[in-house]
């Protein structure tokens, strides 16, 4: 009875000390994930309250830089609007087209399943291709669009695609959607490749008398690990908005109709050197997509 | 059409011998869902159609008006010009090559070590601290380089790591992405028995990795490198932490070709096409692999 904390302690330390070549093992990756995610993160918490410009120390501000971001601050305004605009009709639209085509081929032969597979997700591997969209929707005449709509009739003059307030917000739209086959669509592909099939037939013998039915009863329940990867892949991309939306309509764009908070963050960060209230304005984000991922993550876990 | 349409059928069926119930697709839905994935593979694919064309348009009828989607008379005088215009800026072309090809390549080594390293201890270590470090990562699938952009650059700043290599590669070194994919596929791909016969033969923890888990992993490692290759060939994050013009690469030669306007427009199509090769042929190669391991993407 004595003996037994003593041993108790041995055997801790004698597992820890097995443990040593594992820690060695994750020493370089969590050194770099702190010094570039973890004190990012944090460090814009701590900098949010603060005024500091990288070449004066920082000083403390208390609660100003929230309080000017969200009394003050008519831009933020209108990134926060756009952002969430962005996140709420590309997020959904990218991940339920994503499903749906990962469905849709998930029977086919390999070979025509892997040439679609590639052409959904090229625009995501070609990176920075998403510039001929500018070319597309140049507004002059000589801009694709622009001469197949007067050819056909349905326009008499060039639209200003990318500088017109209302339309350049639904162009980034289409660019961002064409851009959201990313990696939760192949985990999609493969989740569904490794489905059991036999449910399949037990759930037909029960008497399904349907796909949807079938969708709905058998594929669901057992995607869930990879409808909710899909999801966080989703939030990260739809809440990130802002790089295309600089190329294809300019920054600042017209009357701010493409500003998100991503370019919000880059305007005072690395354009005016407030750092503080950049910080702030991430931190804002932040919580955003914390928040975001938290109701998604509980709607689809009731779902499963 | 039959043809195409043979090859969109399902290769299974799911009739049982004592059910009548026999989930099939009637002709119309057949033929809806071709159409659908008709539309959706146009949209996807005439964009880069249309890069493509126009890199081997000749200049005047990338002027001509009316515009025309497809080429009459193709010329390779636009990737001439690349090479021609990159040679006349500040920096060769061949500089821009070098950094876009060292970063990528030595940054996707040094992942792949660093994610795979850190993986096993997570999936079959069992180690203190192992949840919480898997926790972090999951939710930290959430930043993108963009959303963390600022944050970062204070803190590569006062590392010194402004206008060098470092600040290109560190930075993406970082993403849990690869990290999470590789212990998922680790979970699987390692049976638990193999490991303990290693041990009872005497191997230690770094014999257990190298020997066993780093070869029964190899899908996972294929999948990491596109996903990491890509990211740092297209780095367009990492150009704000670059001042130096011999220091940076590809992509912006990209940008400063194509803000010149459409009188480059075949030339930033030319450069489009070479820029997006690398990161679709190592795809083509790798997909198997990568199908594999996204099999194991799932969050529980």
């Amino acid at each position: 009875m004595l003996k037994a904390p003593a041993e108790a302690a041995g055997l801790r330390k004698r597992k820890l000390k097995k443990d040593i070549p594992y820690y060695l093992m994750l020493l370089p990756f969590l050194l770099v994930f702190a010094l570039f995610m973890l004190i990012p993160v944090l460090s814009a918490v701590a900098m949010s309250f603060t005024d500091f410009n990288m070449v004066q120390l920082p000083s403390f501000v208390g609660l100003d830089n929230y309080i000017r971001i969200f009394a003050e601050d008519e831009i933020f305004n209108l990134a926060l609007k756009n952002t969430l605009l962005f996140a709420i009709i590309t997020g959904p639209i990218g991940y339920i087209l994503s499903f749906l085509v990962a469905w849709l081929i998930n029977e086919f032969g390999k070979g025509i399943r892997s040439v679609i597979t590639l052409i959904v997700y090229a625009p995501t591997l070609a990176g920075n291709v998403y510039f001929i969209w500018t070319y597309i929707f140049s507004p002059d005449s000589r801009g694709f669009l622009n001469h197949l709509l007067v050819q056909l009739g349905i326009v008499s003059d060039p639209i200003m695609w990318l500088t017109d307030a209302k339309l350049s917000f639904w162009v980034v739209v289409l660019v961002i959607v064409w851009l959201s086959f990313g990696a939760g669509f192949l985990s999609f592909i493969a989740g569904l490749q490794a489905l059991d099939r036999t449910y399949y037939e037990a759930a037909a013998m029960d008497g399904l008398k349907n796909r949807w039915q079938e969708l709905y009863y058998v594929t669901f329940p057992q995607m869930g690990p990879q409808l909710l990867f899909g999801a966080i892949m989703s939030i990260s991309g739809a809440f990130a908005v802002g790089y295309q939306n600089m190329a294809l309509t300019g920054f600042p764009s017209t009357d701010y109709a493409t500003h998100t908070l991503v370019l919000h963050i880059m305007d005072f960060g690395s354009i005016r050197y407030e750092m503080g209230y950049a910080s702030a304005l991430a931190v804002v984000l932040f919580a955003i997509m914390l928040a975001a991922w938290a109701v998604i993550d509980k709607v689809l876990k009731k779902f499963n | 059409m039959e043809r195409i349409l043979h090859l969109i059928q399902p290769k299974f069926t799911r009739k049982s011998k004592d059910s009548k119930v026999q989930l099939s697709r009637s002709r119309a839905g057949t033929i809806g869902i071709f159409l659908f994935l008709l539309l959706i593979c146009a949209f996807m694919l005439l964009p880069i159609a249309y890069a493509v064309i126009q890199a081997f348009k000749p200049i005047e009828e990338i002027f001509a008006f009316p515009p025309r989607f497809f080429v009459r008379n193709p010329t390779l005088s636009n990737f001439k010009q690349v090479f021609f215009l990159a040679g006349n800026l500040w920096v060769p072309f061949s500089r821009y090559l070098f950094n876009s090809l060292f970063v990528s390549v030595c940054g996707t080594l040094l992942y792949l070590i660093i994610a795979s390293l850190a993986a096993f201890p997570l999936a079959k270590g069992n180690v203190r601290g192992g949840n919480l470090i898997t926790g972090l990562i999951i939710l930290t699938l959430l930043f993108r380089p963009e959303v963390t952009a600022i944050p970062s650059y204070m803190v590569i700043s006062s590392l010194k790591m402004v206008d060098t290599y470092w600040a290109m590669i560190m930075p993406a070194m970082a993403s849990s992405m690869g990290v999470f994919l590789m212990k998922q596929f680790m979970l699987v791909a390692i049976p638990d028995s193999t490991l303990e016969a290693a041990r009872i033969d005497g191997a230690g923890e770094w014999t257990a990795f190298f020997r066993i888990a780093l070869p029964s992993v190899k899908p996972a490692l294929a999948t990491l490198l596109i996903f990491t290759f890509q990211g740092l060939w297209n780095n367009n994050g990492a150009q704000q932490y670059i001042y130096s013009e011999d220091l940076k690469q590809l992509p912006s030669v990209l940008s400063s070709i194509s803000a010149a306007g459409i009188f480059r427009a075949g030339v930033g199509s030319a450069v489009s096409v070479l820029l997006m090769l690398p990161p679709i042929l190592i795809f083509i190669f790798s997909q198997r692999s990568i199908m594999e391991t996204m099999t194991h993407s799932g969050l529980k």
